[in-house]
Formats: structure tokens, sequence, C-alpha cells
């Protein structure tokens, strides 16, 4: 299978502080892999060097083969993101802000209003529409952040803590939406909740201070540790690596 | 194009949305211009006169617009929704023509709803005032070049006391509006005079009288200090475009 993203050596420094540590990577086309790791682990940093929103110290990835230290316009075109926080304009009806990210996209009016048309009811946004974001729960926000992220059909799909804060119920609602899309795009998934990645994902990343300290598929990271449970896999790794 | 109309359509709908923006934009300015008319009509006072006033209060009303645009790019700096639009393919100008551009007209309207409003009061309709409306384009356009600054360089509790107080202080004190800036001794009045306030009621007043010649000093003051906002702005947005 080929791969979607190539990470090489990629670095950030903020100040005295090392971020990511010559990261090196490979995502495959298609795949659901998620990004684990401690508050400070550089999973965010990460994800926004791939963005084009930090510019890396050194090193560099290629997203479709496009590089994100100089073809950072062209990654843009191919790329949507899902912030942590729920990004959405406030004032703005659930429609209008579908029909804005096509806008800024480049998309004509008609074409905008087709796809915010289409998006509305794939992610059952019908009876929201018309509300302001604002006066919406914060599950439909984030369901709506997400839709924003899906509506310009991206061919990779950054999803940073996309389920944090929302409800049991909110949760199972956007794990459905995602794993509706596997295997459709390369999704990049940071998360801290454990159960989320084992659920979800095709591989798992386990970061700490910056460097990766194991990949694999959930199974395979419990049969590494030998452990039981990938929450428990999970805390030897990170307890076990260095520092 | 077509990628900056739809940010700067997402702008103007954010701002006009917003009822305190309606209020203090559009309503504020003319209950000032009603209040102080009245006062005339009561007490007589040459500053308090109709043509004397309006072109004072309509500059004054633009240190506003530069709260509002100045607010809203602050909050948005703070929020996940500009770090999403960060990774789309708009450009730098384009965000910064999107947060400038829909302000003009909201800035035209609040003007000429102000000289309705004074023209009910007895301002004479002629060509002057037509002038008028259109030079108040400058004036607006240093007020939305420092709100885009504002916006770029402080936090939304700095843009709230910065441009909420200082700003709308200055543009009603210093500028000559509703007392004669000699009043205030030679230091306070150099200082007014160094700044574009003052200069921007003088050359709206001038121009409603007709008087070109009167006029002209004062509008190189303030093109001067628009050029220079408008490009320490674009230069502030665009360093912290990169640092964000």
């Amino acid at each position: 299978m080929k791969n979607a993203i190539e990470i090489k050596k990629l670095t950030k420094d903020y100040k005295d502080i090392r971020a990511v540590d010559n990261l090196d990577l490979d995502i495959r086309e298609g795949e659901l892999f998620s990004l684990l790791g401690v508050n400070g682990a550089g999973k965010t940093t990460t994800i926004k060097m791939l963005c084009c929103i930090t510019q890396p110290t050194s090193g560099d990835a290629t997203l479709e083969g496009k590089s994100i230290a100089s073809e950072a316009d062209e990654v843009k075109k191919i790329i949507a993101v899902s912030p942590q926080e729920t990004a959405v304009a406030k004032n703005l009806s659930v429609r209008e802000n579908l029909e804005m990210i096509c806008g800024v996209h480049g998309f004509d009016k008609e074409t905008s209003k087709k796809k915010a048309a289409e998006t509305i009811e794939r992610f059952n946004l019908g009876r929201v529409a018309s509300k302001k974001s604002s006066k919406l729960s914060g599950g439909w926000q984030r369901r709506l952040s997400i839709a924003m992220a899906l509506i310009t059909d991206p061919n990779i799909l950054f999803l940073d803590e996309p389920t944090l804060g929302l409800d049991v119920i909110a949760r199972s609602e956007l794990w459905d939406i995602i794993r509706d899309l596997k295997g459709k795009m390369t999704i990049i998934l940071t998360t801290h909740y454990m159960e989320e990645a084992e659920e979800l994902s095709d591989r798992i990343g386990v970061m700490k201070d910056g460097h990766l300290l194991a990949i694999g598929t959930a199974d395979e990271l419990k049969k590494q540790t030998g452990e039981d449970k990938f929450e428990n896999a999970f805390i030897k790794i990170v307890k076990g690596g260095k520092a | 194009m077509r990628r900056m109309m739809a940010f700067a359509s997402r702008v103007m709908k954010e701002i006009l949305r917003d009822p305190l923006t309606v209020f203090f934009g559009l309503g504020f300015p003319i209950v000032v211009l009603l209040l102080l008319s009245l006062i005339q009509a009561n007490i007589p006072v040459e500053m308090f006169e109709i043509q004397h006033l309006a072109p004072g209060i309509t500059v004054f009303g633009l240190a506003f617009i530069t709260l509002f645009s100045a607010q809203m790019i602050s909050h948005d700096r703070n929020s996940a929704l500009l770090t999403r639009l960060y990774t789309t393919p708009l450009k730098a100008h384009e965000f910064i023509l999107g947060y400038t551009l829909p302000i003009l007209p909201i800035a035209i309207a609040q003007t000429v709803c102000c000289y309705i409003v004074a023209i009910l009061l007895g301002l004479k309709i002629n060509i002057n005032l037509l002038w008028t409306i259109l030079m108040n384009i400058i004036p607006s356009l240093f007020y939305i070049a420092l709100g885009l600054l504002c916006g770029s360089a402080m936090t939304e509790k700095q843009v709230g006391g910065i441009c909420g107080a200082l700003l709308t202080n200055l543009s009603a004190w210093l500028s000559g509006i509703w007392f004669d800036i000699a009043m205030l001794g030679k230091a306070i009045g150099a200082f007014a005079n160094a700044l574009p306030f003052i200069h921007a009621v003088e050359l709206e007043r001038a121009i409603l009288i007709g008087d070109m010649k009167a006029a002209l000093p004062h509008l190189w003051w303030v093109v001067g200090y628009t050029l220079v906002t408008m490009v320490i702005a674009v230069f502030v947005f665009l360093r912290q475009m990169k640092r964000q």
C-alpha cells in the first residue's frame, strides 16, 4: 500500500524545549492512524507541522508527495483539520458555516450550497441547519466541526481530540461517523482516550517527549508489552520509555 | 477573490449579528447627536450647531468601528476557528482584506445614518454633503487599519480596555467635537494636533462648508496616519499569523 504521509527527521524546537525530536514515521493511504501520548508528548505539535500551521525547525514531511516545508499551499488543498476546540463561527448558522468553508476553499456559490446541503444530510444536521452554531449543544457543535472538515472531501483528515468533553452518546455517535470514514481517506487522530484509539485505529503510535516510543496495532502493542488491556500496554510503554 | 469574499462575508455577518455592535455602531452616535442638538435647542452654543456637530459625531462613531474590528480579530486569534482557517488555502492577503473590506460598508452606513439624522435636525442638503460622506472614507480607513493593528497585537481584554476606553476617549476629547481644544492649553493642544482625530473632524467640517483650501492640510494628516497605520497593521498581522 502507498504511503499517504512520509515524515523524515521532523523536529520542532520552541526556545530551549524540543517538542518533536527527529520523528520518522510513514502513514499508509486510507489508514486511520492514532497518535497517543500524555500531555506535552508532541502530538499536537506534530499535527500542527503536518497541517502547515507551524514550520518545522528541521526535517520535512510529505503529504501525498507534497512537502510541508516547500509546498504548503499544495498541502493545504488536500487536507482538512478538526481542531481540539470546536472550530465554528458562532454567529453563523450551521448551513452558513458549511458554505463558508466551501467558499474559503474556492468553490463557487452554487457548488457551496449543494455541498452544504449534502453534508447536512450526511451528518443528520437537518433539524439544526438554520440554527446559529452558538445555540447548539457541545455534541452538535463538534459534529458540525467535523462536518466542516469533511465538506471539501479531503484526502487527509486530522482529528485532534475529536471527542474531548463529549458525553457518552455524543461520543458514540462521533465514533460511528469516524468508523464510516475509515478507508475512504487517510485519518490521523490524536486522543487521550485509550478505548477510542483501540476501537477506531488501524495502527497506533505512542509518543513521549517528542519521540515515537512504539508503533503498531493495538493487539501488537499489547503483545509487545505482555499486557491484556491496551491501557496497561500504553502505561508500560510510556513509563518504560526514555525521557 | 472568491476565497476572500467568502471569508469577508463571514466577518460581516458576525459583526452585524452582534446587537451591541448595532447599538454602539449606529445607535450611540445618533443618540449623542440628538442629545447635543437638544442642548443646542435650549442653550444655543456655536459648537453644537448641526453643521459643526454632525461631522464630528460621524468621525467619533468610527472609533466603535475600530473596537468591533479589533474585537473580532483578537477573538479569532484565540479561537480554534482561525487555526482551522490557517489550514485552508486562504492566503495572508486574503485574511487581511477579509477582515478589513467588510468593515468599510458598515462605516459608510454609519456615516450616512448620522447625516440622515442631521438632515432631520436641520442640516442643509447640498453637493458638499455628498463629498463629506465620500471623504469620510479616508478617516474610516484609518480607523479600520487601527482595528486590524489592535486586533493583531492585543488580547481581547486589552482591546476592550485600549480600544473601548482609551481610543473612544481620545476620539471624544482630543478631536474638538464638543469644545475648542485651545481651552485645554498649549501643551494638550499641540498633543491633540499631533494626533489624527482633530484633523479628521476638521477635514469633514471644511468639506461640508465647501472650503477645500482649509480641508487640504487636514487631509494630508489623515492620509499620512492612514498609510502608516495600514503598513504597521499589515506587518503586525503577518507577524502574528506566522507566530500562530
